[in-house]
């Protein structure tokens, strides 16, 4: 089984319509979307649900007023400021607390709860392109890095059942931890980077976490003909780190088109930029497979 | 006044509306970077940096010597940062949350604190306006500590000064992005009019909603895409503070690190009155305020 | 050597091998001498937020092993069995019986892996 994830150093490069299109294209596959924090995939795959699992992570304080005798020790010993006193008693916000359980071993009146804390939904669902697996996360959530986990458990668990052969996943922006779960036992890493001063930027951090977990790259400059200049540094960057530049994709209001219509691009009548992304994804097959041989 | 600059995912311009916004602030600001996994702010603003120091979170080292293996310490951590191994305390110092709780439960005074690096942070100033970012380090995992202490050197740089602070934060509704903008006066989200903005944007507006603050939304690439941005923020009065229309010389001028506002002064008077509009959808809160109590 | 520990998708001999450490069902411990066998359920592990691999490796270290066959070992949890002096065989082919991993393991044809093999196990 082979597991491609299309990433990028942040958000806005274009990355979820090019997963999307690959999904079209790509056969035999599952399109998982790791990008937890904000999912995107789904407007455009039109996912229908056929098993839907509440997602529990971590835990949280509550201080049960009744037994709380106001010594305050919780609010002097948590870290994060998450203990407050309004109206004349101790409550705990659960946005700030990390549930890190000191303030419950510590109360001398047993008054702090710590229930486990309902994070989200996750998903398994059918769309046209085939079986998805995506999840949602309730606002202000973290933990993300584990649902990630989830998210890929129940993807291979799924291609191993129906014998399919590929992961597709749209991985999450950034460095942090969800990106590091969602590197994780992946064999090829589809970078999509822009020609800005923070896409060259962002592309080299995420490439140095993809290097430090030994993940093969694959770079794809995405609206490379708005600075020329800055997508031959990312070419140069590129090349000299051996990372092959697989497509360089101009700005398209295709994409736009595509996204409003709830389609991807590569189901719209063809276009020199579908064209393209249809070449992209040949690239993608042919060094994934390579990868595979060694 | 701390004015949070948020959008529900990356790549809305919501760097450019905040250096932007800096670059058109009449009283002294301070212009910060909570951005601290991916920081771009400094690549817009070219501010020149004075200082740049390590940060810290602390973690607990044993002394062997002290530890009578009661495990008191290990049942404790929900990080499983420090773990009894039969006869042996282990620490993961990276996966630590710098809880405290270990050290103060251990009976035999056998832990004492050490630390991890979680990142830099770093102080300079573009032009008048004071600049301050965080940014994490390759590996590290955890962002909300690194947010939390550039936040506290805001308050102080702020506090000191009797400076208003524009923060670029982290995109997204996930905990850092949570956490950076509810200690703010005002929320500026922004986003674009096509449907993954518009998806993400809901997400960011249902996340912050609840904190109650003054929000407002500016409108990048105006132009492109669909309406569904504006019918949702006419059905719930959502404000929106400034459009910057899709222009293909914004594009490029971004792509060259070109702060929007710059490029001519059409695009600098949207900011100008963006300042304005921020003003006064902060006073409104206050006169309504005032009016319940 | 007298116990050993395999991550397993079930409690027996002839349950296949779960090719994850932290996040494993379960551990078949086998005792080499008389091939009885012994299951710890790791399902609470699997739940954990973070930390999965230091949780099972307490579990193992518990059961007083002095080797794991597994396929993928994060460097956390490698770091805590190494500490404890427990060996650790990985990349156990995919497919393969509890049984045939231990046989495979009697039989020598096995290398005890210097580092983990893989990337934070999160
Ligand atoms: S430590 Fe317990 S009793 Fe004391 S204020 Fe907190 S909740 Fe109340
Ligand atoms: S569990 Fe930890 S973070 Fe939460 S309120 Fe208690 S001490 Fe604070
Ligand atoms: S400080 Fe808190 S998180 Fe860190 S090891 Fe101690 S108990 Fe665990
Ligand atoms: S609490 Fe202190 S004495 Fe007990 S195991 Fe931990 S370090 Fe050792």
């Amino acid at each position: 089984m082979r597991e491609i994830l299309v990433i990028s150093g942040k958000g806005g490069t274009g990355k979820t319509s090019l997963t999307g299109a690959f999904a079209h294209l790509a056969s035999n596959k599952i399109v998982c979307d790791l990008d937890v924090d904000a999912p995107d995939l789904h407007l455009l795959l039109h996912p229908h649900p056929t098993h839907t699992q509440a997602f529990f992570s971590g835990h949280v304080a509550q201080i049960e007023e009744k037994l709380c005798t106001g010594c305050g020790l919780c609010a002097s010993l948590c870290r994060y400021g998450a203990v407050g006193f309004k109206a004349d008693s101790f409550s705990i916000d659960p946005l700030r607390c990390e549930g890190c359980k000191v303030c419950v071993q510590f109360c001398p009146a047993g008054a702090i709860h710590f229930p486990e804390k309902h994070c989200g939904e996750h998903y398994i669902s059918s769309t046209r392109f085939g079986p998805m697996v995506h999840a949602r996360l309730f606002p202000g959530e973290a933990n993300s890095g584990r649902l990630v986990t989830t998210l890929k458990q129940q993807a291979r668990e799924l291609a191993k059942s129906r014998g399919l052969g590929l992961i597709l996943s749209d991985g999450s922006p950034g460095i942090g931890c969800p990106v590091i779960s969602s590197l994780s036992g992946a064999n090829l890493a589809v970078v999509v980077t822009e020609p800005t001063p923070s896409g060259r930027h962002d592309l080299e951090r995420v490439t140095s976490l993809c290097f430090h977990f030994q993940i093969a790259v694959a770079v794809i400059i995405n609206k490379f003909d708005l600075n020329p200049q800055a997508a031959e540094s990312i070419e140069a960057f590129c090349g000299a780190r051996g990372y092959p530049v697989i497509a360089r994709l101009p700005h398209d209001p295709v994409v736009t088109r595509a996204m409003v219509e709830g389609l991807v691009v590569t189901e719209l009548p063809e276009t020199d930029f579908s064209k393209e992304v249809g070449k992209t994804w040949t690239k993608i097959e042919e060094i994934a497979a390579s990868l595979r041989k060694q | 006044m701390i004015v949070s600059i948020a959008s529900g995912k990356g790549g809305t311009g919501k760097t450019t509306v905040a250096a932007s916004l800096a670059r058109v602030w009449e009283r002294p600001l301070v212009a910060v970077d909570l951005d601290v996994e991916a920081p771009n702010l400094h690549l817009f603003l070219c501010p020149q940096i004075e200082e740049t120091g390590p940060a810290w979170i602390e973690t607990p080292i044993v002394d062997e010597s002290k530890c009578t293996f009661c495990s008191a310490c290990s049942d404790l951590c929900q990080f499983k940062a420090i773990s009894m191994m039969g006869s042996l305390v282990l620490t993961f110092p990276e996966m630590c949350h710098g809880c405290g709780g270990c050290i103060a439960i251990c009976p035999q005074k056998a832990l004492s604190p050490g630390r991890r690096q979680l990142g830099e942070i770093s102080r300079g100033h573009a032009g008048g306006v004071q600049f301050l970012m965080g940014r994490l380090r390759i590996g590290e995992a955890m962002s909300p500590p690194l947010m939390r202490q550039v936040k506290t050197a805001m308050n102080e740089i702020a506090g000191a000064g009797g400076l208003d602070a524009v923060i670029d934060s982290p995109p997204g509704v996930s905990c850092p992005a949570v956490n950076a903008v509810m200690d703010s006066d005002v929320i500026v989200l922004v986003t674009e009019p096509t449907p993954f903005g518009f998806h993400d944007f809901r997400l960011a507006w249902e996340a912050f909603a609840p904190f109650g603050k003054p929000m407002g939304v500016v409108i990048n690439r105006a132009g492109i895409g669909d309406r569904q941005v504006y019918s949702f923020c006419a059905e719930k009065e959502i404000p929106v503070l400034a459009e910057a229309p899709y222009d293909r010389a914004v594009a490029e001028g971004y792509s060259q690190g070109r702060i929007i506002a710059d490029l001519s002064p059409k695009y600098r008077h949207i900011f100008v009155s963006l300042y304005a509009k921020i003003f006064e959808l902060a006073s409104a809160r206050l006169d309504k305020g005032a009016s319940h109590a | 050597m007298s116990k050993i520990a395999v991550t397993s998708e079930g409690p027996g001999l002839d349950d296949l091998v779960d090719p994850r450490f932290g996040r494993a069902a379960g551990f078949v411990i086998v005792d080499l001498d008389t091939m009885n066998t012994s299951y710890i359920d790791n399902g609470q592990t699997q739940v954990l937020a973070q930390g999965a691999g230091i949780q099972a490796a307490q579990l193992v270290a518990g059961a007083g092993v002095d080797c794991v066959l597994s396929g993928f070992v994060g460097p956390k949890a490698f770091q805590a069995l190494s500490a404890v002096k427990i060996k650790v065989v990985q990349n156990l082919d995919e497919g393969m019986t509890v049984r045939e991993a231990v046989k495979k393991f009697k039989s020598g044809a096995v290398q005890y892996a210097d580092g983990p093999n893989r990337g934070a196990g999160r």
